[in-house]
């Protein structure tokens, strides 16, 4: 199907494409590389005036370091984090997950701000994001705030951005050298959006730990702190542990229970190993 | 509407062109290329893949106005590629293709693939190509096909190799 009509603009910069959205109102959609927004447009489950597109922005496509924190511009895609086009500063996560989201001709113009703002469940950086709890940086009319994306995600497609604000960036803090991370998902076909993710991450020099299940109908379930994981991991305490995160998460059909429970527990067995992801 | 101009295939073409209007549409209709196929229309088929800025992308979920300023390739840019025409040579002889519908998207993932991948082996072609979707064919002779152009690079890159280490 062909998208209904709608208006594309291409601000000049990241303060432009604000003053847009004011102007528009509700009737505007930020778009990065229209990835996921495209197939919406197309299948017309979503209908717009106004189309601000980001991904063109230099200035947004921009990582730089500072100090110990990886500043990520939102137009920078998941191809060049595959690639190893940045600075890494979480021994390996942020490109093992990119290598795995959708298909290369996706990962070329998909965006990580893209995929953030779009919030669907399933998507990998919603739920690394989570992992992390990286700080997402947007930018509105009065300038720039930082939402912990704990709080920045509040449910499917459903976030803490307003609709005069753009994602400018995310922020996330270096790891230390003890620190691991252990990121599963199954795909009913490689590149397909998962049934189930489990992901675990600890570093104990910073005296933090959080496990997550994530692809569920709303946003990742995140257990927080080293007691807590531990508790996860622990093969007497783990799997009742586990269960009852499944029950908070309000899961309730007995295959998605499964798999969610079995892609958390080869996270948290992985955690024991050396760090790794797999599709 | 619109006029937009698009740099494709080495030339700027001017077209008119709705917002709304998707690369692959806008290549067909307006720029005379069809060599470019449009299955799904929302990213999953891959049958629309082609080169922007030196990239494989989907043509059909990326809007022709976003692309101005980019750099389009579409099949039709490949007739004198040397590396296209090995792998077109290979698509034949490994019967790659039946109805020949995949087979532009599959060629520009395959050289791609051939590029960016040179030491992939089996498993990571057909990851790789889990994006095309393919009716005809099973994807072994798409496989195969592209495997035996990996092959032969690596062979002809040792051989070149060879004198040094001897």
């Amino acid at each position: 199907m062909k998208a209904a009509p709608f208006e594309f603009v291409r601000p000049d910069d990241a303060a432009d494409a604000v003053r847009r959205l004011m102007a528009t109102g509700d009737g505007a959609k930020i778009c990065g590389g229209s990835q996921s927004l495209g197939p919406m447009l197309n299948l017309r489950l979503v209908q717009v005036e106004q189309l601000v597109g980001l991904a063109h922005i230099t200035a947004l496509k921009q990582a730089q370091v500072d100090g110990d924190v990886l500043r990520i511009g939102a137009a920078v895609t998941h191809a060049r984090i595959e690639d190893g086009d940045l600075p890494d500063l979480t021994a390996g996560l942020l490109p093992a997950v990119a290598a795995n989201i959708a298909y290369r001709a996706v990962r070329n113009r998909g965006t990580l701000g893209g995929s953030i703002a779009h919030a669907d469940p399933a998507a990998d950086w919603v739920s690394v994001m989570c992992l992390l709890n990286a700080s997402i940086v947007l930018l509105g009319p009065t300038g720039e705030r930082r939402v912990p994306a704990k709080d920045f995600f509040l449910g499917p497609f459903t976030t803490a951005l307003a609709s005069d604000e753009i994602v400018l960036a995310i922020e996330l803090r270096r790891f230390s050298p003890q620190a691991r991370w252990a990121y599963r998902k199954v795909c009913r076909k490689p590149g397909e959006f998962a049934d189930a993710i489990g992901a675990a991450w600890t570093d104990p020099a910073r005296g933090q730990a959080r496990a997550l299940i994530g692809a569920l109908s709303g946003m990742p379930h995140v257990v927080d702190g080293i007691d807590a994981v531990a508790k996860l991991q622990d093969p007497h305490t783990g799997p009742a542990a586990i269960q009852r995160m499944l029950d908070d998460a309000g899961v309730d059909d007995a295959y998605e229970r499964d798999v969610h429970a079995e892609m958390l527990r080869q996270a948290l067995a992985d955690l024991n190993q050396a760090s790794r992801s797999s599709p | 509407m619109r006029t937009i101009t698009l740099q494709v295939n080495g030339q700027p073409i001017s077209a008119p062109a709705e917002d709304r209007t998707h690369l692959a549409d806008h290549l067909r209709e307006q720029c005379g290329l069809t060599a470019t196929h449009l299955g799904c229309e929302h990213g999953v088929c891959g049958a629309c893949t082609l080169e922007i800025d030196g990239a494989p992308a989907r043509s059909c979920i990326t809007f022709a106005v976003a692309c101005e300023g980019a750099q389009i390739r579409t099949l039709e840019a490949f007739e004198n590629d040397p590396l296209m025409a090995r792998l077109r040579e290979a698509f034949t002889a490994e019967h790659a293709l039946q109805c020949g519908y995949c087979t532009p998207g599959m060629l520009i993932t395959a050289r791609d693939i051939v590029n960016r991948l040179p030491q992939a082996d089996e498993a990571r072609i057909r990851l790789e190509l889990a994006g095309n979707l393919c009716r005809c064919t099973g994807y072994r002779g798409i496989v195969r096909a592209i495997a035996s152009v990996l092959a032969e690079r690596r062979a002809a890159s040792a051989d070149t190799e060879a004198p040094h280490a001897a």
